[in-house]
C-alpha cells in the first residue's frame, strides 16, 4: 500500500470570482455580445414580440433539454425525445377533440403520464437489459414514430378543435411573460435544485463520473438510469402537450428531428456527452444561445439559405471552443492540485 | 476462450442470414410478384445508398467512432453535382469535384476528431448542420434534373442482359474491397485494436490519429459516391437529398452486430442487416402493408438484435452457475 495523500483542502474563491469562472459566465458572455450586436443593428430585435416569439421558440428546445441533461450526466443518450414529444401532442390533442370538457391540467397530466410510460420502456431496456442507451433509443425512436404514424393515420389536429380553455392557456401571458415560458422555467428551476441539492440528484453525477465508483458507494446505478429515463420521457411528454398549444397544429411529423437540436444545445451548454459534467442552467443558456443565433440571422437578413450554414458553423465553433476551454481548465486544475 | 466473441458474432450472422432467407421466404409466400427479378431489381436499387454508406460507417463505429453527418454530406455533395452541371462544367471534371467535396467535408471532420480531441458524436452533429446549410447555400430550394441519360442511365439501368441494377455491382464491388481491408489487412486489424482499446492500440505503436483521420475521409468519399448514386438514380439534384438518412445507416450498421463501443463486428453481418430491412420493407409494401409498421419493425429488430443476445447470455450464466452451485453441494465447501 503506498502511503495516502492528505486531502487538500482548495483555498478559498471568493464568491464573485467562482462565478465569473463558472461554465455559464462565459456561455452568458457570447450570449450578450450577440443579442447586443445583434440589437446595435436592428433595433427591433429587443422588441417585445420579437423576444416573445424568441423566448416560446426556445421554450420548447429548452424543456426537452432538461430531462437530456439528467440522460447526459450518466453518460446515456436520449434520442427518442422527438418521437416522445410528437406522440404525446398527438395524443394529448386527440384527447381533447374526443373530450372537449376535460379539464387542461388532466390533459398535462397524461401527457406527462404517456412520456414517462415511453422513458420506462428506454429505461428498462438501458438499465435491466443492458442495451446501449444509443441503440435502446434509437430503436424506440423508430418505434415510437411508427405508432405514432399508425394512430394518426394521415390525419392531424388543428387549433380549432381544441377548446377555448386550452386555447388560453397557450395564449396567455402574465406580465408579457407568456405561460408556457414561465411553466418551462419552473420546470429548469425545480431539476436544478434536485439536481444540485439532492442526494437523487448527486446521483446522476456519480453514475457518469465513474459507475463502479458509484456501485461501491451504495449507489442502486440501474434504479437511477431507469428513473432518469423516465424522467426524461415525463418532460418529453409535458412538452409534447405544449408544442400542441405552442402550434395548435399537429400531425405526425411533429417534432421530427428535434433529438439532434437538443442534443446539440446540451453539448453547447456545457453537458458533457462523456457523462459527469454538466447543469441544467448551462444546458438552458445552450437552447438560448441556439434560439438566439436563430433569430439574430434572421434580424441581420442574412441571405435566407445561407442561414442554415451560418447556424451550423456557429454551433461547431461553439462546441469546439467549449471543450476546448474545458479540457484547459481542467489540466490548470490538475496541475494545482499536484503542486 | 479468446474465440468466444468470434463465435457469438458468427452466431449472430448466421441468424441474421437465416433471417433473409426466411424474410424472402415470407416474402414470396405472402405476394406472388416478390420473386421476380424486376422487384429483386428494384428492392436492391431502393437500399443502394445506405447499404454503401453502410460499408464506411462499419468501419467507423467498429474504431468506436460515430459519423452522423452522412446524409448531410449526401446533400451537399449532391447540390455541388447540381450547381456544377447547371454552370456547364463537363460531367467527369464535376463527378470529379464532388468526391473531393465529399472527401473535404470528411477531412474536417476527422481533423476536429483527431486534432482538437472532440468527440465524434459532437463534432458530427455539428457538421450535419453545418453540411446540410452548405447544400442550401448551395441551390437554395432549386432542384437541378436535366442531367443527360447517358448517365442517369448508370443510376437506374441495370447491366446489360440482366436485370441487375448497376449501382448494385459498384456496391458489390465496394463490399468485397472493403471486407477485404477490415478482415484481412493490418489496416483492419488496427480498427479493432483501436475500437477495443484505444490506449492500449496506442501503447502498441498504433498510428491511432491517422488511422481515425483516414476512416472520417472515407466515410465522406463514400458519402460523396452515394450522393453521386442518388443524383443520377432520381436524375434530380436537390439540397434536402437523403435527410435522416444517417439514422437508417446506423440502424443497420448496429443490426448488423457492430458493437456501438467499437472493436467488434462485420461487413457480412451489416450488408445482411441492410438487405434483411430492405426485403422486409419491400414484401410489406407489396402486401400492402402500411409504411409505419416497418419503422416498427426496424426499431424493434434493433433493440431485439442486443436486447437477445444478452438476455441469452444471462440465462446461461445463471443456468451454470445454478449448476456449478449444485455440483459443488455434495463438495467439502
Amino acid at each position: 500500500m503506498t502511503a495516502h495523500t492528505p486531502a487538500r483542502t482548495p483555498a478559498r474563491v471568493p464568491p464573485l470570482i467562482r462565478v465569473l469562472r463558472a461554465r455559464e459566465a462565459s456561455l452568458l458572455l457570447i450570449l450578450a455580445v450577440l443579442v447586443l450586436s445583434t440589437a446595435a443593428l436592428n433595433p427591433r430585435f429587443l422588441s417585445a414580440q420579437s423576444l416573445r416569439d424568441l423566448a416560446l421558440n426556445v421554450a420548447i428546445v429548452a424543456l426537452v433539454v432538461v430531462g437530456q441533461t439528467l440522460v447526459l450526466l450518466m453518460k446515456h443518450v436520449d434520442l427518442s425525445v422527438s418521437s416522445v414529444l410528437g406522440l404525446t401532442a398527438f395524443l394529448s390533442g386527440a384527447l381533447f377533440v374526443a373530450r372537449p370538457d376535460l379539464p387542461v391540467p388532466l390533459v398535462f397530466a397524461a401527457g406527462i403520464g404517456i412520456g414517462a410510460l415511453l422513458g420506462t420502456v428506454n429505461g428498462l431496456l438501458v438499465a435491466y437489459g443492458r442495451v446501449p442507451a444509443l441503440v435502446a433509443t434509437l430503436g424506440t425512436l423508430y418505434v415510437f414514430r411508427g405508432i405514432d404514424y399508425a394512430i394518426v393515420q394521415g390525419g392531424q389536429i388543428t387549433a380549432s378543435q381544441l377548446p377555448s380553455a386550452f386555447s388560453a392557456f397557450a395564449s396567455g401571458s402574465i406580465f408579457g411573460v407568456p405561460y408556457l415560458v414561465l411553466l418551462v422555467l419552473t420546470v429548469m428551476i425545480v431539476f436544478s435544485v434536485y439536481l444540485r441539492a439532492y442526494r437523487a440528484g448527486r446521483e446522476y453525477y456519480a453514475v457518469g463520473s465513474n459507475v463502479e465508483a458509484a456501485h461501491l458507494a451504495g449507489i442502486h446505478v440501474h434504479r437511477r438510469v431507469l428513473t432518469g429515463f423516465v424522467l426524461s420521457g415525463a418532460i418529453a411528454g409535458l412538452a409534447g402537450v405544449l408544442y400542441l398549444a405552442r402550434f395548435g397544429t399537429v400531425d405526425a411529423a411533429a417534432g421530427s428531428g428535434l433529438e439532434l437540436q437538443v442534443i446539440a444545445a446540451a453539448v453547447v451548454g456545457g453537458v458533457a456527452i462523456t457523462g459527469g459534467v454538466g447543469t441544467v442552467a448551462g444546458a438552458g443558456i445552450g437552447a438560448l444561445l441556439l434560439g438566439v443565433i436563430g433569430s439574430a440571422l434572421v434580424a441581420l437578413r442574412a441571405p435566407a439559405f445561407w442561414q442554415q450554414a451560418i447556424q451550423g458553423a456557429l454551433l461547431l465553433l461553439a462546441i469546439s471552443i467549449d471543450i476546448v476551454l474545458a479540457r484547459r481548465s481542467a489540466r490548470a486544475l490538475q496541475e494545482r492540485s499536484h503542486r | 476462450m479468446t474465440n468466444k466473441p468470434v463465435r457469438t458474432l458468427l452466431g449472430w450472422e448466421a441468424a441474421l442470414i437465416g433471417l433473409v432467407a426466411l424474410a424472402l421466404l415470407g416474402g414470396s409466400l405472402l405476394h406472388d410478384a416478390f420473386l421476380t427479378g424486376a422487384n429483386l431489381s428494384n428492392l436492391s436499387s431502393n437500399l443502394v445508398e445506405i447499404a454503401l454508406i453502410a460499408l464506411t460507417m462499419t468501419l467507423v463505429v467498429i474504431a468506436a467512432e460515430i459519423d452522423l453527418s452522412v446524409a448531410s454530406i449526401v446533400g451537399m455533395c449532391s447540390a455541388l453535382l447540381g450547381v456544377l452541371w447547371a454552370a456547364g462544367v463537363a460531367m467527369p471534371l464535376a463527378l470529379f469535384l464532388t468526391l473531393v467535396l465529399g472527401a473535404a467535408a470528411g477531412f474536417v471532420n476527422g481533423w476536429l476528431v483527431t486534432r482538437l480531441g472532440l468527440p465524434s458524436l459532437a463534432v458530427t452533429i455539428g457538421t450535419l448542420a453545418l453540411y446540410r446549410g452548405l447544400a442550401y447555400a448551395l441551390l437554395g430550394d432549386r432542384a437541378v434534373a436535366d442531367f443527360p441519360p447517358l448517365w442517369t442511365n448508370l443510376g437506374f439501368g441495370t447491366v446489360p442482359g440482366t436485370q441487375i441494377p448497376i449501382p448494385i455491382v459498384a456496391f458489390a464491388v465496394l463490399a468485397v474491397i472493403t471486407a477485404v481491408a477490415l478482415h484481412a489487412t493490418p489496416f483492419g486489424r488496427a480498427l479493432y485494436a483501436i475500437g477495443a482499446n484505444e490506449l492500449a492500440a496506442r501503447f502498441s505503436g498504433l498510428r491511432v490519429e491517422r488511422t481515425k483521420l483516414v476512416l472520417f475521409v472515407l466515410s465522406g468519399l463514400m458519402s460523396a459516391f452515394a450522393a453521386i448514386v442518388y443524383t443520377f438514380r432520381f436524375s434530380s439534384a436537390r439540397a434536402d437529398n437523403a435527410v435522416g438518412l444517417e439514422l437508417a445507416v446506423i440502424a443497420a450498421v448496429l443490426l448488423g452486430g457492430v458493437s456501438i463501443f467499437g472493436g467488434r463486428g462485420s461487413v457480412i453481418g451489416v450488408i445482411a442487416a441492410v438487405f434483411l430491412i430492405g426485403i422486409i420493407q419491400n414484401a410489406l409494401t407489396l402486401a400492402d402493408v402500411p409504411n409505419e409498421i416497418l419503422t416498427i419493425v426496424t426499431g424493434l429488430l434493433l433493440i431485439l438484435s442486443v436486447l437477445g443476445p444478452n438476455l441469452a447470455a444471462r440465462v446461461r450464466a445463471t443456468r451454470e452457475r445454478r449448476a456449478h452451485a449444485s455440483a459443488t453441494k455434495g463438495g467439502a465447501l
